[in-house]
């Protein structure tokens, strides 16, 4: 009986050993860890493109009519539940009526039909790909919309000469994270066509994890206490372009721009 | 003048004079490699970036003072002495240059509101080397274009001429911001604005940035063939290899409404990036058009490191140019009519 209780007894407590290891390997199972480069950096050189209904709105909306009827479905809104974490931005109530007016005036008012740099976070998750470049010292995004550009700075952060339309990055590593801090950014960029906008004291937090060999975890802490009451935080993922033959190609859309912008100043036939 | 003031004058003299003893070495450095560059690019060996590959990574400026054609009268003389390199130096930086010194937008008579403010101080004005022409060889300069591309660029001339103001569309592509004169490639310097190229380097990649317009192009260096012929594009379709220590980037896919110095969209063109020393670049680039030119041409230039910053050139976004011409365009038409009546 007691031979017997003594088995129960190691049985058990091997049985409990076994799990509790079973649940520390659960805990500690390795987060993904990616690749490095030659210089011992996480390696997120790649094409990149989001692959989500932000641009459209990034809060969470129905389906809805596109604004070209000629364009019917073609051009119509998808439905998406948001990107936007509880999904509420944060807005100063003197700042309501100017998003709303907006979201009315959309395609009138909205940089992103004139073919304006995009600003950040936009250019992150505009439906076209970017490239990371990643040097030692500098780490070159490059967008192919509209051929936007930024460097990101990875040396001792350094102040930004001016304000400008994709601002100024300096950038750090926390762990396999690429952390991106963005300043200077003009009051001209919106941050999707429903109208949702931003002052020139915006600043932006992203922060870029590999998650998988081809995906990226991307988040922007948006922060601007001339809009928003507090800073609000936007995350989806980012997917690497697989394509054996992928490439940044030329997006010089000015020219698809120039019609809205000049044309009524041509010359009448 | 008052003290403070007097003070001021002082210390920014000072800095300027360090600035420019700083600067003393690279130049002379610049000027003996360029001379044998790209053969004496042998001597010295390139910094390594994290692949292996030699690092091209940093700010450039490709500011110089050698006109990309041989001035009439120097015949085959490729290279200057020091000394009249020096006599010429001099008379850019006193204004009174001829063809031996492309001023660009520094010439006394450009339109420009202040000089200093946008940097184009004539003491800083300089040759990265003792090139006679950014264009080698015995002839020095552009060969003469073909009978059948004269006449090409002519009728399209032609086309444009009593509509210039028509629409945008008959303006040219660099006051519509789609490509500037300095943004085309190949990269031609000028002692102008525009002059920075940022290079990052990335797995299998060279990335140029080039100030003007912030005009970027991400090359691939392994050796992947071009897109597909009917993928025609502003700015070509650029793809690099590594030959030893020289990026040689190939570029084709032109459009016909792109040409450069008349060329077609056959234009064909190569540059190599080869690095002579610490603070110095030379960028040669080939100009094959079998349908502008009955031969290809080739322009060195030496490029000198700098320390930026590349700041944002946003060309389009801050367009006036192009509303304020056409808006006076049509208030003159309706003058027109009017006195027509």
């Amino acid at each position: 009986m007691q031979k017997q209780f003594k088995n129960v007894v190691v049985a058990s407590m091997a049985a409990a050993i076994i799990l509790l290891a079973a649940m520390l390997g659960g805990a500690q199972a390795p987060a993904y860890r990616a690749p490095r480069t030659g210089d011992g950096k996480p390696n997120l050189n790649g094409i990149w493109q989001a692959l989500n209904e932000a641009n459209w709105d990034l809060q969470g909306h129905t389906a809805a009519q596109g604004p070209v009827a000629a364009l019917g479905a073609a051009f119509s809104m998808p439905p998406s539940l948001g990107v936007v974490e509880g999904d509420e931005i944060p807005y100063l109530p003197a700042a309501v009526a100017k998003k709303k007016e907006n979201q009315a005036n959309w395609v009138k008012l909205d940089p992103e039909a004139k073919c304006y740099l995009p600003g950040v976070p936009r250019a992150a998750y505009l439906p076209y790909p970017f490239q990371i470049v990643q040097g030692p010292q500098n780490i070159m995004m490059a967008y192919q919309f509209a051929g936007a550009v930024r460097i990101i700075n990875m040396g001792a952060p350094t102040k930004a000469p001016g304000d400008s339309w994709m601002g100024w990055s300096n950038g750090r590593w926390e762990g396999d994270t690429l952390v991106v801090d963005v300043t200077s950014l003009n009051d001209q960029t919106w941050l999707d066509r429903a109208g949702n906008f931003h002052s020139d004291a915006l600043h932006v937090v992203e922060r870029y994890t590999p998650r998988s060999a081809d995906t990226l975890m991307y988040e922007a802490t948006i922060e601007d206490s001339k809009v928003f009451s507090r800073p609000w935080k936007i995350s989806m993922p980012l997917y690497r372009r697989v394509e054996k033959n992928a490439r940044i190609l030329e997006y010089k859309c000015v020219e698809f721009a120039e019609e809205l912008l000049y044309g009524p100043l041509s010359k009448k036939p | 003048m008052s003290h403070r003031s007097l003070t001021l004058t002082v210390a920014l003299a000072l800095v300027t004079l360090v600035a420019l003893l700083a600067q003393l070495p690279a130049t002379a450095q610049t000027q003996s490699s360029a001379a044998k560059a790209p053969a004496g690019a042998k001597a010295w060996t390139p910094p390594r970036a994290p692949d292996g590959k030699p690092d091209l990574q940093g700010i450039w400026s490709d500011n110089t003072l050698t006109p990309l054609e041989r001035p009439k009268g120097l015949g085959a003389k490729e290279f200057y002495t020091d000394q009249e390199l020096a006599e010429n130096s001099k008379k850019a930086r006193d204004g009174n240059v001829g063809e031996e010194g492309e001023l660009g937008a520094a010439r006394p008579n450009a339109v420009r509101y202040d000089l200093e403010l946008y940097g184009f101080d004539p003491s800083k004005l300089r040759y990265t080397s003792k090139r006679t022409s950014l264009i080698v060889g015995p002839e020095g300069v552009v060969p003469p274009m073909l009978p059948s591309a004269r006449e090409r660029n002519a009728e399209i001339a032609a086309k444009n001429k009593g509509h210039e103001f028509d629409s945008y569309l008959n303006r040219p592509l660099s006051e519509r911001c789609i490509l500037m004169g300095q943004e085309q490639i190949p990269m031609r310097p000028g002692a102008n604005e525009g002059n920075l190229l940022q290079i990052v380097q990335g797995q299998g990649y060279v990335s140029l940035l080039h100030e003007i317009d912030h005009s970027t192009r991400v090359i691939p260096t392994d050796g992947r063939a071009h897109v597909p012929q009917n993928i025609r594009l502003w700015q070509g379709d650029s793809v690099g290899h590594w030959e030893g220590d020289t990026l040689v980037v190939d570029t084709t896919n032109f459009t016909n409404r792109t040409p450069f110095r008349g060329s077609s969209e056959k234009l064909h063109l190569i540059e190599r990036f080869t690095r002579t020393a610490d603070n110095t670049m030379v960028y040669q680039f080939t100009v094959e058009d079998p349908t502008t030119w009955a031969k290809p041409w080739t322009a060195e230039v030496t490029w000198t490191k700098t320390k930026g910053p590349v700041y944002e050139w946003a060309c389009h976004e801050g367009n006036t140019m192009i509303t304020t011409i056409l808006r006076g365009a049509r208030v003159a038409d309706a003058e027109a009519a009017k006195k027509g009546k």
